[in-house]
């Protein structure tokens, strides 16, 4: 039964839940069974209990969801990967986790995390890595890597994330799964812990683009406690396009030259031949100011993030270090509950705020963001979609960059524009470089999630690419 | 205006204090400023409370619209330009009765700015969230030195306005003069409570001197916490002085935040680690720009009352009363609206008479109350103000009347002849007059010697005699005739 069930999209299966031919308690026992043999570190916890009845015809079937830590599930522990909140929790649900449980989506755990968002290998998480089930020796890439690597292992039907600046694309890219990041504004991020509120969007992360549209179809919506949400102008559709007759694509050198792993490039080459034979077109598009997108993320986000994460002052919940006075007590609280990447980037954010050097910084970087978001604009005059390298390597060793933050920086080179755009983008599985999966990025213009959604799919049967290996 | 000792005695020595203010109002909504907590009114501590203003993880604020009504219309009385598109900024810095570690205010795009009330220009109106109540256990009362402190949250996120006038005014007694006026508006606004000593409307003072007739400004000192008009006055006068000694004696002022202790009316400077800020003001990510439709500038426009100061001026010009009258009636709106009642009643020319009966002897009788909530009808005191002008009945009678009014109801002239209260006249006032300068022989002597004053003795008499029913310019009348 389980080893059937893993087999099955989650699509697939919530329509053998309607059709009257699988029960959505037996489904969620057995996926419930699976997520407990993890042994990826890709969960911080297993619900042990199976949901409420699903309500019959619920248009997701009961097939559960695993759940990023940072969305905050009512009782249900949610960390965000820190120490600083470990035993939280909270006393209310994220709108997006609300909106997915009530179309029949329960929750099947939390995934673990890159703390606070924080990382591109999930190393820094507060409660140890997660391994990629390609390669164990290797990570699944951050900072939704438990939830990337929970679909990828077949620990999970279906998973979401959140991305600030990749934190979706990159680690479905190196898992091998899909994951969009949606235009922002389009899911309520009302109880998201915010790292970057700016940037940060959430997302599915799934094994295929039809499963992807599913679930995002279910999680979009305008919010009323959250100002920024708008929801989507139009409903999302399930893909069924197998060509890309007409579509222009465009190349920018600026994502995918300098930079770009030989392996990568091969299957990024390999990619842009299948959209020419699916009749789509292609053409060199420049976005002259991505460059200076990992710079301008830099800075905008440990900003947001320095303010964001003040709130973990020990007062009112999570860890609270004994001490004398109110000042060591916030010192030894932030001292003890935050890791060193979370720290690195408070004292980067609180720099770039401080007066004397905000314009300099945080002005500076606003201005470049604006630059980007022009540049995306006028390439979109002239291409419908823009395609690059989702990242520029393969899954990398566990370790192996950690003492290098700059070079861990880098590796979201490519996923950083759009978010600063605020643009949605998906990345899909392009194929294998020496064993490992390559991603290959979609990008449009804000609330083109259908077209992007398309054109991944009509790819994607045309890649054909086969993600059972990673299934235990 | 009168000027205070203080400020004459700086005059002499030809210093001038530049004074600004900066008055917080808490805004009586329905909910908080970013979430639905329904406010506080002395419930028990954190009650009134959910995850947004806790600032637990994952919550986001959502601007209170009648919030932003209450600030427009606040705006608006103050003559101030509606910015097209205000935003929100992040102030950031730790305190326990700060839940996000930020307190979300305006910053560099207010809702409001340029305006003026009375003689003071404003500077800007934004709106804000309020912080939480810290409560100390220990003899200082403050953090430092406490030996527990506990939070209450109940008043976190109550919305605030934020009023800073630019640094027109003079004097103590004029800060606390307009502080005044500032009060009467909001009130008559119906936007907050302004209630000083329950805090909210607080007001905290800038204070500088300079010599008299200068441009320049002074360093400035910030007083904080003086949470009444009479401290208000205390605190900017012992300002002041202290600033006043210091550049006689050779010293210079530092810039220094103070905390006025009302017990012993000291000033004292708040320790640089409750003062020395970098707050790294940024645009909150989380909420959208104030965007003021058409619709919301033209519902808080007709929202807006006629303001005290505006009916002061036109009871001036148009009815004519005098300034402090016209004031008291405009700042005590149930007097206003009274009196606009009884002057509309009113036969010929009798609204200042209208007016004084009012600010004197009606509100000898009634304190506080509001007029309409008593058994006076305004038509009947217009009647009765009629009589007096007639002499149908007099002066000292007619408050007995009113009396009789505000407790029982009536109609004027029918009291007036049930209790035979109506002006002595002809043969009766004669005759009483007669007989009073009989019996005050002594006096009537003095008279005829020159001393005006003894008129008294006989005038008591005769008023005796009447029960106060006779006029006292026809008794007058009557005494002269008969000398
Ligand atoms: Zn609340």
């Amino acid at each position: 039964m389980t080893g059937d069930l893993l087999d099955l999209t989650a699509a697939q299966a919530g329509q053998r839940v309607r059709a009257g031919e699988l029960s959505a308690s037996d489904l969620f026992e057995a996926w419930r069974e699976r997520a407990a043999t993890d042994s990826l570190n890709a969960y911080r916890w297993v619900a042990d209990a199976p949901p409420p009845e699903i309500a019959a015809g619920a248009p997701l079937g009961g097939v559960p969801v695993a759940i990023k830590d940072l969305f905050c599930t009512e009782g249900v522990p949610s960390a965000a990967g820190s120490r600083i909140l470990e035993g939280y929790l909270p006393p209310y649900t994220a709108t997006a986790v609300e909106q997915l449980a009530q179309a029949g989506a329960p929750m099947l755990g939390k995934t673990n995390m890159d703390e606070f968002a924080m990382g591109s290998s999930n190393e820094n998480s507060g409660f140890g890595p997660v391994m990629n089930p390609w390669d164990e020796s290797r990570v699944p890439g951050g900072s939704s890597g438990g939830s990337a690597a929970a679909v990828a292992a077949g620990l999970a039907p279906w998973a979401i994330g959140t991305d600030t600046g990749g934190s979706i694309r990159q680690p479905a890219a190196l898992c091998g799964i899909v994951g969009l990041k949606p235009t922002y504004g389009s899911i309520s991020r009302y109880g998201m812990i915010a790292f970057a509120s700016s940037l940060d969007q959430a997302g599915p992360l799934t094994r295929d683009v039809t499963d992807c549209a599913l679930l995002f179809r279910h999680m979009v919506g305008r919010d009323p406690l959250d100002s920024t949400s708008t929801g989507l102008p139009e409903e999302v559709r399930l893909p069924d396009q197998e060509r890309l007759d007409g579509l222009r694509f465009g190349v920018p050198p600026e994502l995918t030259r300098g930079g770009v792993d030989p392996g990568v490039a091969a299957v990024f080459e390999q990619s842009l031949r299948h959209i020419e034979e699916l009749g789509g077109t292609l053409e060199e598009v420049s976005l002259p100011h991505s460059d200076q997108g990992i710079s301008a993320y830099y800075v905008i986000a440990p900003a947001e993030a320095s303010a964001n994460l003040a709130r973990f002052d020990g007062v009112r919940y999570g860890l609270r270090a004994e001490a004398g006075d109110l000042a060591s007590m916030y010192e030894d609280t932030r001292e003890h509950g935050f890791g060193d990447e979370v720290k690195r980037r408070i004292m980067l954010g609180t720099y770039a705020l401080s007066s004397g050097y905000y314009d300099a910084y945080y002005g500076r970087a606003q201005r470049v963001r604006t630059k980007i978001a022009e540049d995306f604009r006028s390439a979109f005059e002239r291409v419908d979609l823009i395609v690059t390298p989702t990242s520029p390597t393969v899954a990398f060793g566990l370790g192996e960059r950690t003492d290098d933050p700059l070079a861990m920086y880098l590796s979201d080179f490519c996923t950083v524009p759009m978010p600063l755009a605020g643009i949605p983008a998906i990345s899909i599985p392009g194929g294998l470089s020496d064993e490992l999966p390559v991603g290959i990025q979609l990008a449009g213009p804000a609330f083109s999630e259908n077209r992007i959604l398309e054109a991944a799919y009509a790819l994607e049967q045309a890649i054909g690419f086969d993600g059972s290996g990673a299934r235990g | 205006m009168g000027a205070a000792p203080v400020a004459d005695a700086l005059a002499e020595r030809a210093y001038e204090p530049v004074i600004g203010l900066e008055i917080h109002v808490q805004l009586s909504t329905r909910t908080k400023m970013f979430c639905g907590c329904e406010l506080s009114f002395g419930e028990q501590p954190n009650t009134r409370t959910c995850p947004v203003c806790l600032g637990l993880p994952g919550t986001l604020p959502v601007t209170n619209a009648e919030a932003v009504h209450f600030g427009l219309m606040i705006g608006m009385a103050l003559g101030c330009e509606p910015a097209p598109r205000s935003i929100f900024h992040r102030k950031n810095y730790f305190y326990p009765d700060l839940p996000k570690g930020y307190q979300i205010s305006q910053y560099d795009i207010p809702l409001a700015r340029d305006g003026r009330l009375g003689d003071i220009r404003i500077h800007r109106v934004h709106l804000e969230e309020d912080a939480a109540k810290l409560v100390h256990a220990g003899a200082s009362g403050r953090i430092h030195g406490a030996e527990a402190s506990a939070v209450d949250f109940n008043r976190g996120g109550t919305p605030l306005v934020e009023i800073v006038t630019e640094p027109d005014v003079r004097s103590a007694a004029q800060a606390a003069e307009w502080l005044r006026l500032l009060r009467v508006t909001l009130r008559q606004l119906g936007v907050s409570d302004v209630n000083m000593e329950e805090g909210s409307l607080r007001c905290d003072a800038n204070v500088s001197i300079r010599p008299a007739g200068e441009a320049t400004l002074g360093t400035k000192t910030e007083l904080k916490n003086m949470n009444s008009f009479r401290f208000l006055e205390r605190g900017v006068n012992a300002e002041v002085a202290r600033q006043e000694e210091l550049l006689r004696e050779g010293g210079a002022v530092t810039q220094e935040t103070l905390h006025f202790d009302p017990r012993t009316g000291a000033l004292s400077p708040l320790r640089s680690k409750e003062e020395a800020h970098d707050y790294r003001y940024f645009p909150e990510p989380d909420l959208v720009p104030i965007a003021p439709t058409e619709e919301m500038l033209e519902r808080a426009r007709s929202a807006l009352p006629e303001l005290p100061a505006q009916r002061a001026e036109r009871l001036e010009s148009d009815m004519g009363l005098v300034p402090d009258t016209a004031r008291l009636l405009a700042f005590r709106s149930d007097l206003g609206d009274f009196f606009e009642r009884a002057a509309a009643a009113r036969v010929g020319d009798d609204s200042k008479a209208i007016a004084n009966w009012i600010v004197g002897e009606l509100v000898a009788n009634i304190g506080d109350a509001d007029p309409a909530d008593t058994k006076l009808e305004p038509e009947s005191l217009a009647a009765l103000v009629g009589m007096v002008r007639e002499g149908t009945v007099a002066g000292s009678a007619a408050k007995d009347v009113l009396t009789t009014l505000v407790a029982e109801g009536g109609d004027p002239a029918e009291i007036v002849e049930a209790e035979n209260l109506g002006a002595a006249g002809g043969d009766e006032l004669a005759r009483v007059v007669d007989q009073a300068m009989a019996d005050q022989a002594d006096a009537v002597e003095k008279i005829r010697a020159g001393n005006d004053k003894a008129t008294g003795a006989v005038m008591g008499a005769v008023m005796r005699a009447t029960e106060g029913r006779a006029d006292g310019a026809e008794v007058q009348r009557l005494i002269r005739e008969r000398l």
